[in-house]
């Protein structure tokens, strides 16, 4: 491949060029302190660093290909989205940038102030035009798992044509239908925007190519089990919060050389950190690209994330889609399946996620449950209660983190946290 | 430094001048602790016994690194120390992290609950609060078992009281005593300091009585920290810690609240200083 000038692609997709500069420089120097500089790091995180380091240049160009093609390049937020039907007729998914801090004074000036943090990013980054991602879909499609999402939709849709799936909230036959009928919908809207019709044969090896990603992922997490753990919380977090960007097949490979090394580390006895560190479980809200936030302080304060339960974790990955359709209907079916799996806090009643949160804490041998959800969170926020009682009950401590994407707050998490793991230690 | 300072937060401040103990000269090993808190910077000196040489409290300034050097240095002077260097040094505090000659630096919660248990063995609860944060810890056996803290901002700690005061043309001292003749309180319905001087001017301009309007002030604090009470679970016997236990109107609102004498420190404000120096030794 010629050498790519990203400026010129940035202007053609009518970027921002002088907000984008400020938004993305010291990201660069913030990504080498956090992720570079950590001692001992496996080997294969080379990719994810070029990701990171390039995070608005190769593969934009690449989708911007795509596109020029005539293959549909979608965006989302959600792991609800069945992603697996815009693979199917040829074209990309990306997942959002929705996790800085930079633009939600911008998001702010059309959306209320005292909302979830990720909306008012998201319609920031639109509205700034800093994210090439954005700029270079054809439509994003929205769902409705929160009032703030599904009324911040009607607002991005004035900016970029967008597309509302809606996502029942209670997880009964019925709820079930209706969203069976929704991804029917999605499907039929994908088909306008590609040249490929979806067939039974391209969306069940889509189904396939996903949920390889899937099971990729569910064995870097299982590397996480072993004490010493082979690979820091950051850089697990990082690897899951590029899921949602990268090409499918490269990224799966990526993950899986990663892999390898953290069966070899397994094997040496080789960690990250001691094995006197406390093990933390990080369960709540999704820490969208580039939030590292909580993560950094709980490594840099001694402990060692083992795991989120969180849509950047193992509720990306964890339910696959059933390979058993034959079918455009019968995956179609599957796929619909999944999502009532999916133990998000927009559901009610949602006993499951209780469940999950205890299975993690035994499964990971963790020492202590760091909950983190957006600030104005509602669902997440509330259903602490029930996931606090339920894990007190297991003589296992727990902290509530609620934080934003902006530094003002950091030294006082340090402090919470870096107290929590000393009364864990 | 030996006078109070302005804006001080307890308005009976005085610094604690390393009074000497006992006869140190025999102290073998000498350990510190540094709390730098957000207003005010607490050092205690310990021996190996644990016996406290000395202590001392000053305002924490803008290098408060530099401030806890300078105490150290100073207190390791006063108290005739025949060692001057230092054995082990734990910094905690808001501005632990910047006392760079520290050995290592340890949260305010688990130094304060380390100084408690050395004071008050029985306690199973602290109530904590200092210039712009609170907490609340639960104690087991000596041991933190859950706590909680303010979130962002000041609400509910001295900073508050300190401007509440201000906004009253009061000294902080007076709020104490004043409270305290009130009959009834006033109702204070922000917890944010902007908000509610604006609500205190208000009731001046009605007219209700300062000794009232005080008493909400210190309401006010009580509710705050009530709401952290409540979160964590708190039972007697409990302590309190920090400048605002000096407070009498904050503290008598507590035991009202809490329906329990409090167990307050002689000094309340050094706790976390002295847990620190444990925690060193």
């Amino acid at each position: 491949m010629s050498e790519i000038d990203y400026r010129e692609m940035w202007a053609e997709l009518g970027m921002d060029l002088e907000k984008h500069d400020e938004f993305l420089e010291p990201l660069s120097d913030h990504y080498e302190d956090l992720f570079v500089s950590q001692d001992n790091r496996p080997e294969g995180m080379e990719y994810f660093n070029e990701v990171m380091q390039n995070v608005h240049h190769s593969r934009v160009a690449e989708l911007k290909s795509e596109k020029e093609a005539g293959n549909p390049v979608i965006a989302s937020f959600c792991v609800f989205v069945p992603d697996e039907l815009v693979a199917a007729a040829g074209g990309s998914s990306i997942g959002l940038c929705a996790g800085a801090q930079y633009p939600v004074s911008t998001g702010e000036e059309v959306l209320p102030r005292d909302m979830c943090p990720l909306i008012k990013s998201t319609m920031g980054f639109k509205l700034d035009r800093i994210c090439p991602y954005f700029e270079v879909s054809d439509f994003v499609v929205g769902e409705t798992t929160c009032d703030g999402k599904k009324k911040a939709w009607e607002i991005l849709d004035e900016y970029k044509p967008t597309y509302v799936m809606e996502l029942p909230q209670r997880k009964s036959p019925e709820s079930r239908d209706l969203w069976e009928k929704e991804v029917r919908r999605f499907k039929d809207r994908i088909e306008d925007e590609a040249t490929t019709e979806i067939t039974a044969e391209s969306l069940g090896s889509a189904i396939e190519t996903k949920n390889e990603k899937r099971r990729a992922l569910k064995e870097l997490y299982a590397a996480r089990k072993a004490d010493p753990v082979p690979i820091s919380g950051k850089d697990a977090l990082l690897i899951t919060q590029l899921a949602f960007f990268d090409d499918t097949e490269r990224f799966t490979q990526k993950v899986s050389n990663i892999n390898s090394t953290l069966e070899n580390r397994i094997e040496a006895g080789e960690g990250v950190a001691p094995t006197d560190a406390p093990r933390i479980l990080i369960a709540g809200t999704p820490m969208p690209l580039p939030n590292w936030k909580i993560h950094d302080i709980v490594e840099s304060s001694g402990g060692v994330v083992v795991c989120e339960e969180t849509c950047t974790g193992t509720r990306y990955f964890e339910d696959e889609v059933p390979e058993s359709g034959e079918t455009v209907s019968e995956h179609i079916e599957n796929l619909a399946d999944r999502a009532m799996e999916i133990n998000c806090a927009c559901f009610t009643p949602n006993e499951e996620r209780v469940d999950d949160v205890l299975r993690l804490a035994r499964e990971y041998e963790v020492d202590g449950v760091v909950y983190a959800n957006l600030e104005f969170c509602l669902t997440y926020d509330m259903e602490y209660r029930k996931i606090r009682t339920a894990l007190e009950d297991k003589d296992i401590p727990v902290t509530q983190i609620e934080s934003n994407f902006g530094e003002s707050d950091v030294e006082q998490l340090k402090t919470r946290i870096q107290a929590f793991l000393e009364m864990i230690s | 430094m030996s006078m109070g300072l302005p804006g001080d937060l307890t308005g009976a401040f005085e610094k604690d001048s390393a009074s000497s103990n006992k006869d140190r000269t025999g102290a073998t090993r000498i350990t510190a602790g540094i709390d730098v808190g957000s207003r005010t910077c607490k050092v205690v000196l310990l021996d190996e016994n644990a016996e406290i040489l000395g202590t001392s409290i000053e305002k924490s300034g803008i290098e408060s690194s530099e401030t806890a050097q300078e105490m150290v240095t100073d207190i390791v002077e006063t108290v005739g120390a025949e060692k001057p260097a230092l054995d082990a040094t734990v910094a905690t505090g808001y501005g632990r992290g910047n006392v760079d000659f520290a050995d290592q630096n340890v949260t305010e919660i688990t130094c304060h609950a380390r100084g408690l248990i050395e004071q008050f063995p029985e306690a199973r609860g602290l109530i904590d609060i200092g210039g712009q944060d609170s907490k609340v810890i639960k104690l087991e056996n000596g041991q933190v078992i859950d706590f909680a803290m303010n979130d962002k901002c000041a609400a509910g700690t001295g900073k508050f009281l300190e401007s509440m005061a201000e906004t009253l043309d009061l000294q902080l001292s007076e709020i104490g005593p004043l409270a305290k003749n009130a009959d009834e309180a006033t109702e204070l319905s922000s917890t944010c300091a902007v908000f509610a001087e604006s609500e205190v001017i208000t009731q001046i301009h009605q007219g209700a009585p300062r000794e009232e309007i005080v008493a909400g002030i210190c309401d006010s604090v009580v509710d705050q920290i009530m709401g952290q009470v409540e979160r964590v679970g708190l039972e007697p016997p409990i302590a309190m810690t920090g400048g605002v236990a000096r407070n009498e109107g904050v503290r008598r609102g507590l035991e009202a609240a809490l329906d329990t004498d409090l167990l307050v420190p002689e000094n309340p404000q050094i706790v976390g200083a002295l847990g620190a120096a444990l925690k060193a030794t």
